[in-house]
């Protein structure tokens, strides 16, 4: 069937997305332009008259001179000109009705491309409730273009826009107007003859800034915030987390056990069950964490943490935006390497995703858990603090302190050192709708469930198969796992390993858990022949290592893990949004690197120690 | 003696002061973040006023103009030249 190719342009922050989601509701697909790792969000939606019509949403530009991924991308689909991708038949501007003086004039240049297209001037309700008043038609006259009220964040607040749509397309070619013309002056002229406005800003953002902007009380009340959400990710989602983790492992069970005994089973159960297990449990935290950033997101907040933060970050290197995806890599690193797509400066973006994987994820808890258990006496220190507490603490402000340094090494190392610019627009607060939260929700549900149905899975399958074959043989008395690939390859390992006072057991059970940190649990279960649970697992192992190991090599493998990339899914999520194998080359080698100095210098300062 | 105090950019303009821009000045031949300022409607006879500061070194400022508010770092804030409003 024929339809309608539409695509939606408009600046940051004018509610386009919004009124995507009131458009298109849940018929939404998202994936990347090919080629660039910009976000492609297409949807779908009938017209009362049974039209068809396609609907593109296209990144936010300030201009069609564009200075960013997003910006050219935008730039090429609007003149047709993005390979793969149709000419859009109508262009639909969105314009935020609050803020007219600075998105008039991208509409002004849009115009100039002489497309077919029609305005829609958003967020109407706000405009009228400052007290803004819109002369609709002198602005149609003056714009020599349809202008379409909407309230995209209210049901039905898009229905003029789809009757527009329905009875007009391929009709509407706008004048190109005079290029000469300086765009600010001619956007002065419409404002005077077609806009009255009270007051240029919002009086209530005004008063919500002096608290939240505050030089003391902005930042107690971030960290406040901040602390809030880690409480939410960490408590609230351990419930749902056991129930995943019974759930999967129930399901794997009960597949199992219908399966005769042999490979296949085994491949089923320990590789894909287990292995996906591992990563699903994770979901809980992912939305958790999304739901937050998704709300303060879309109330106009994140903007403002940028804001207080990005002196500090931008001293090491980073900038204010580089906030959100480091909070988010404390839930995991997927995510968070996800998020710094917000990131406009290419050279910020690429060292957030680079020091990302050092912010303590919570697939690191495990191990921290067993060692700690197991080496560090539980003990108070200066009668307030617990001793076991101070050393994960310690762990955690080292995973920042490195990025810290990291970020502040590359900075110095880059040979680009041309100016980064901040730039960025602190929208109006507005109250979060919980369509477009359900909506962000599930998207990031979906992107991050089939990144572990395909990355994840492979790897997961192909650690199976390391560990599995060779099959031990008759009369072994060494458990499966030393005979396997994956077994030699740790005995060989123990040579590299050595200085850092690794045994072969732990070198062996690193190799499984490079599909996820915790994995390295169980691994080491396996290798020290226990069966049961994994809590079971882990009560029996504590009292085995700490038997058998040196505590300096605990200290060591605590080491290790802050820095090392114990985690398959983190390179292949790197690989996926830079597009460039080289720079997982980077990352892979300066967090071994880094782990290994780390571990050496641990291991022998505690043996001379201890 | 008289001391008229000019202030000759927005880096240097006080909190809550009215000021009008006169132009933004390009850094280099090819300065992509004062072409980006002027986009953003930095440009002649429009008025400015600075509405909050970072909390460290008084960085980032955020800047309002016309409805928008935009923080700038004081790099960038240099190359906005102001006067103060009458």
């Amino acid at each position: 069937m024929s339809h309608s190719l539409i695509a939606l342009v408009g600046n940051p922050n004018c509610g386009k997305t919004a009124l995507f989601n009131q458009l298109t509701g849940s018929r939404q697909k998202v994936a990347n332009y090919a080629g660039v790792t910009v976000e492609r969000k297409e949807g779908r939606f009938t017209a009362p008259s049974g039209r068809l019509f396609k609907l593109l949403d296209l990144p936010g530009a300030y201009s069609l001179d564009a200075t960013s991924p997003d910006e050219v991308v935008t730039r090429d689909i609007c003149l047709g000109r993005l390979p793969g991708e149709a000419e859009p038949d109508l262009i639909v501007c969105v314009a935020d009705a609050t803020n007219l003086r600075l998105h008039l004039r991208f509409v002004l240049e849009v115009k100039r491309l002489g497309r077919p297209m029609v305005l829609a001037l958003n967020m109407m309700d706000a405009a009228r409730k400052r007290g803004i008043k819109i002369d609709r038609e002198e602005l149609q006259r003056q714009l020599g273009m349809d202008v379409i009220e909407t309230v995209a964040i209210k049901a039905g607040g898009a229905q003029a826009l789809v009757e527009h749509l329905d009875k007009t397309v391929d009709t509407q070619r706008a004048q190109p107007f005079d290029a000469e013309a300086d765009p600010h002056a001619v956007v002065r002229g419409i404002l005077a003859a077609a806009v009255s406005m009270p007051s240029a800003t919002d009086a209530m953002d005004d008063r919500i800034d002096r608290v939240v902007l505050h030089p003391a009380l902005g930042l107690a009340i971030l960290a406040v915030v901040m602390f809030f959400i880690f409480q939410a990710v960490f408590s609230w989602a351990q419930p749902l987390m056991d129930g995943i983790d019974h759930g999967v492992s129930a399901l794997g069970t009960w597949i199992t056990s219908m399966m005769p005994d042999g490979l296949l089973r085994s491949l089923v159960g320990d590789g894909i069950f287990a292995g996906l297990g591992s990563v699903l449990v994770f979901l809980p935290q992912i939305l958790i964490l999304f739901f937050f950033i998704l709300v303060l997101e879309e109330s106009g907040y994140l903007p403002r943490a940028a804001f207080l933060l990005d002196r500090i970050m931008f001293k090491a290197g980073l900038t204010g935006r580089s906030f959100i995806p480091l909070l988010s890599s404390f839930a995991c690193a997927i995510p968070g390497i996800m998020a710094t797509r917000s990131i406009q400066d290419p050279r910020d973006r690429l060292t957030t995703i680079l020091v990302a994987p050092l912010m303590t994820c919570s697939a690191r808890l495990p191990v921290y858990t067993l060692l700690i258990a197991a080496f560090i006496p539980e003990r108070t220190v200066w009668s307030l603090f617990n001793l076991q507490g101070i050393v994960l603490f310690v762990l955690y402000v080292a995973g920042i302190v490195s990025a810290f340094a990291v970020a502040s090494f590359i900075k110095w190392m880059r040979k680009d050192k041309s100016e980064h610019a901040l730039l960025m627009e602190l929208p109006s607060y507005r109250m979060p709708s919980p369509r477009n939260i359900a909506i962000g929700l599930w998207e990031r549900a979906l992107i991050f469930l089939r990144r572990v149905t395909t990355i994840i899975l492979s790897v997961t399958i192909l650690l199976w198969f390391l560990s599995t074959f060779p099959a031990p043989p008759e009369g072994a008395t060494l458990p499966a796992i030393d005979y396997s690939l994956a077994g030699r390859i740790g005995h060989l390992l123990q040579y590299v390993f050595a200085p850092i006072g690794f045994n072969w057991q732990i070198c062996v059970a690193l190799i499984p858990g490079l599909a996820a940190r915790e994995v390295a649990v169980s691994a080491l279960g396996t290798v020290y022949a226990m069966s049961g649970s994994d809590d079971a697992i882990a009560a029996q192992l504590g009292h085995t290592i700490a038997a058998q190991w040196p505590l300096a090599t605990a200290l060591s493998l605590l080491a290790w893990y802050v820095f090392a990339p114990q985690c398959m899914s983190t390179l292949a999520v790197i690989r996926r949004e830079t597009n460039s194998w080289r720079t997982v080359a980077t990352a892979a080698t300066y967090l071994f690197s880094l782990a290994y100095l780390a571990s050496l210098l641990t291991y022998q300062i505690a043996r001379v120690l201890t | 003696m008289l001391f008229v105090l000019r202030i000759v950019n927005l880096s240097e303009l006080s909190p809550f002061t009215f000021a009008v821009i006169d132009e933004v000045k390009a850094t280099s031949v090819d300065d992509p973040i004062a072409k980006r300022l002027r986009e953003l409607g930095f440009v002649n006879g429009e008025p400015v006023r600075i509405v909050a500061r970072g909390p460290i070194g008084a960085d980032p400022l955020l800047v309002q103009i016309g409805f928008t508010r935009f923080a700038l770092r004081r790099e960038e804030a240099r190359r906005v030249c102001i006067h103060l409003a009458p």
